[in-house]
């Protein structure tokens, strides 16, 4: 076991420190959903829930790559990766219980959320569309002479049949922008199979088409996900035009918690896709001796007490007021349209 | 010396660019070439890195503005027509116009729309899209019809930190002229009394205030008096002029170009009707293009769109009621 510890410690990708940060990070993430998923059953909150069981592994290798002064538009089974960038379980619960203090004040909810001025960018809705917009960021920091700096956004195996995407990729790579594009190919786009998704052999093919380099990787491992995430992060860094990665894995819960799932296959279930990545990941953290069961045990323990805390605190925070609130979508008030026409 | 519609649009660009370096254009051809109809002749050479060319990827091309603003730039989009935003319509409604009411972070964009009909250019290359994109909430939408607001609202929109939509009127891009570019102007949002009268006021905008300009000449030889209002800006739409007309007038035709289910005429009518019925002593009325696409055949164009003579005849009717 030491040796193998040693061994992974000469990769630059995988020592201790950054394994045990992701490792903690999924691990937050996870009882921070599974919370999420108490509070929905439970009826406290408004509209849908949608978790990243399962992705934890892909999605935290990019957002523990990303520094500040990056960009990351994260999208809906990434609540692991936003952690890693500085989202907090805080600002989580906030936003999907509508708490006015959150960063998205009641104005939209669940997964929607970020703060762009901190290069943290909110996700629209329509699949594809955040990734020219991180292109656009991207562009805008070259004007400003910033070199070092990437962009990171993610999409799922559905996603990348919207034109956004093939748009946005397209002018990624025209302008050679460091963009890094991660697809979770879990083989659903809700109840949608790859196969009537798309017919190359792996959405990895699509790269040479745009001319941007691609990585295909185990969604399931942490290993493999740390080692080929890093690798496209530093290549996107060093001026090396943007980076695709391609990770296969399946998600383990339905599209959203009000999905019941009855569409997916038992024998992709049962294929080592369908293995949990948290416990992959728990089980080399142990058998490199990087932390002990107990330890794992005591770790998750802690987190599940911080998240009913912060769960019981943000549900007595004020919410949102109609009558406080100003419904007004432009910042400068001087180009209001006729507001007495649309007084009730 | 004068200086045409497509002039002032040009050199509006120029002096936004000249003075702010944060201003960058991008679209399709607006390089070297300097765009489809040459609004952006030199801006390449004269602004090196700072004009340039976009692949035909209208929602990738407003994407890019939206994130370059997140970013503290001031990007104008330069749509080769209007008519192919509908394929970046999605970045324009929900991208764009919902960022600041989500999250208070401005997204100062322009994005030039070239628009409206011009004899032989077909049913793609001249419709008139104002009213889908003032339907959406966090757009300011403008429509110069002279070549003062053509410079000077374009120039208002790079410094406004909201999205602006500039809908220019292809219609006038040459023919139009003014002895000089403009030293000063009315803020957007302000529509402007383009002909007195006191007989009837007609509301429009863009290359159709030209028309019913010309439509208010061919009524006085009946003896009557129109008012002419120039909205400028169709969002936001100012309201208190309208009515305030109306109040002198009494009579109320509103003219645009575009189609007229659910359009800006629709929309000055369902205000007046509202809030200044009792200033009315006739239906208010409106004269639209016709409820089919847009002809290519310059006889079937001419008579799909109003015109001075269609305009008139709207007006009489309106006048003898
Ligand atoms: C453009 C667009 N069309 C439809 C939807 C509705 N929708 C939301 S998630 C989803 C499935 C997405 O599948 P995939 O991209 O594979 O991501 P996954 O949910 O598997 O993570 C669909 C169809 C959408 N959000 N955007
Ligand atoms: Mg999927």
């Amino acid at each position: 076991m030491a040796s193998e510890a040693a061994a992974d410690c000469s990769n630059p990708f995988l020592n201790k420190e950054v394994y045990l940060r992701a490792y903690r990070i999924m691990l937050q993430a996870r009882i921070l959903e599974e919370k999420l998923a108490s509070l929905y059953r439970a009826g406290s909150i408004r509209g849908g829930v949608f978790l990243g069981k399962g992705q934890e592994a892909l999605s935290v290798a990019l957002g523990i790559n990303l520094r500040r002064g990056d960009i990351y538009a994260p999208l809906i089974r990434d609540q692991a990766g936003r952690m890693a960038f500085g989202d907090t379980a805080l600002d989580t619960l906030r936003t999907y219980l509508g708490s006015l203090l959150g960063s998205m004040r009641g104005r939209d909810g669940n997964i929607h959320r970020g703060r762009p001025a901190e290069g943290y960018y909110p996700m629209i809705s329509h699949l594809g569309a955040m990734i020219s917009v991180v292109a656009g960021a991207l562009l805008a920091r070259r004007f400003r002479g910033e070199t070092g700096i990437v962009g990171a956004t993610t999409i799922g195996d559905g996603g990348t049949s919207t034109g956004a995407f093939h748009e946005g990729l397209n002018v990624a790579a025209v302008e050679k922008l460091p963009l890094v594009l991660v697809v979770a190919n879990n083989h659903y786009a809700y109840s949608t199979p790859n196969m009537r998704q798309f017919a190359c052999r792996s959405l990895a093919d699509r790269a040479a088409g745009y001319g941007v380099a691609v990585r295909e990787v185990n969604g399931t491992s942490l290993d493999d996900c740390l080692h080929a995430i890093g690798a496209a992060v530093g290549d996107a860094r060093a001026g090396k035009g943007p980076q695709m990665i391609v990770g296969e894995l399946l998600r383990l819960v339905g599209h959203g918690e009000h999905d019941d799932f009855s569409y997916l296959d038992e024998k992709l279930k049962k294929s080592s896709l369908g293995r949990d990545c948290l416990a992959i990941a728990e089980e080399r953290v142990i058998s490199r001796g990087w932390a002990t069961k107990d330890e794992c045990q005591q770790w998750r323990k802690e987190f599940a007490l911080e998240v009913d805390e912060l769960a019981g605190k943000v549900l007595r925070e004020p919410q949102p007021d109609p009558i406080v609130e100003d419904w007004c979508a432009l910042s400068d008030k001087r180009f209001l349209d006729s507001p007495h026409c649309y007084k009730r | 010396m004068s200086v045409t519609y497509l002039e002032a649009i040009r050199a509006a660009q120029e002096k936004a660019l000249r003075e702010d370096p944060r201003v960058f254009i991008y679209g399709q051809d607006v390089g070297e070439f300097g765009g489809a109809f040459k609004a952006t002749k030199n801006l390449a050479k004269l602004f090196p890195g700072r004009v340039f060319d976009s692949p035909i990827s209208e929602d990738a091309i407003v994407g890019v503005a939206v994130g370059a603003a997140i970013e503290g730039m001031r990007p104008i989009v330069e749509m080769q027509y209007a008519d192919f935003s509908t394929c970046g319509f999605n970045q324009i409604v929900n991208q764009a116009a919902t960022l600041f009411y989500r999250t208070g972070v401005k997204c100062p964009i322009v994005i030039r729309m070239p628009s409206g009909g011009t004899a032989g250019a077909g049913p793609f290359h001249s419709q008139s899209m104002e009213a889908i994109y003032a339907h959406y909430p966090g757009l300011i939408i403008m429509t110069p019809g002279t070549v003062e607001d053509a410079y000077s609202m374009l120039l208002e929109a790079v410094q406004i930190e909201d999205p602006v939509l500039f809908f220019e009127h292809k219609f006038l891009y040459y023919h139009l002229k003014a002895p000089a570019l403009p030293t000063e102007a009315l803020p957007a949002g302000k529509a402007r009394i383009a002909r007195a009268g006191r007989d009837a006021t007609i509301v429009t905008y863009s290359a159709m205030l030209h028309e019913s300009l010309a439509a208010a000449e061919i009524l006085l030889e009946d003896g009557y008096e129109l008012e002419v209002l120039d909205l400028r800006t169709v969002k936001p739409l100012d309201t208190d002029s309208i009515l305030a007309s109306v109040a002198r007038t009494g009579r109320l035709l509103v003219v645009s170009e575009a189609w007229p289910w659910g359009g800006v005429a629709a929309e000055v009518i369902a205000r007046v009707a509202s809030e200044g019925l009792e200033l009315l002593d006739a239906p208010p009325a409106r004269i639209n293009a016709l409820d089919t696409p847009i002809p290519y055949h310059p006889n079937l164009w001419a008579a799909h769109r109003p015109t001075a003579a269609t305009i008139a005849q709207a007006a009489r009717k309106l006048l003898e009621l």
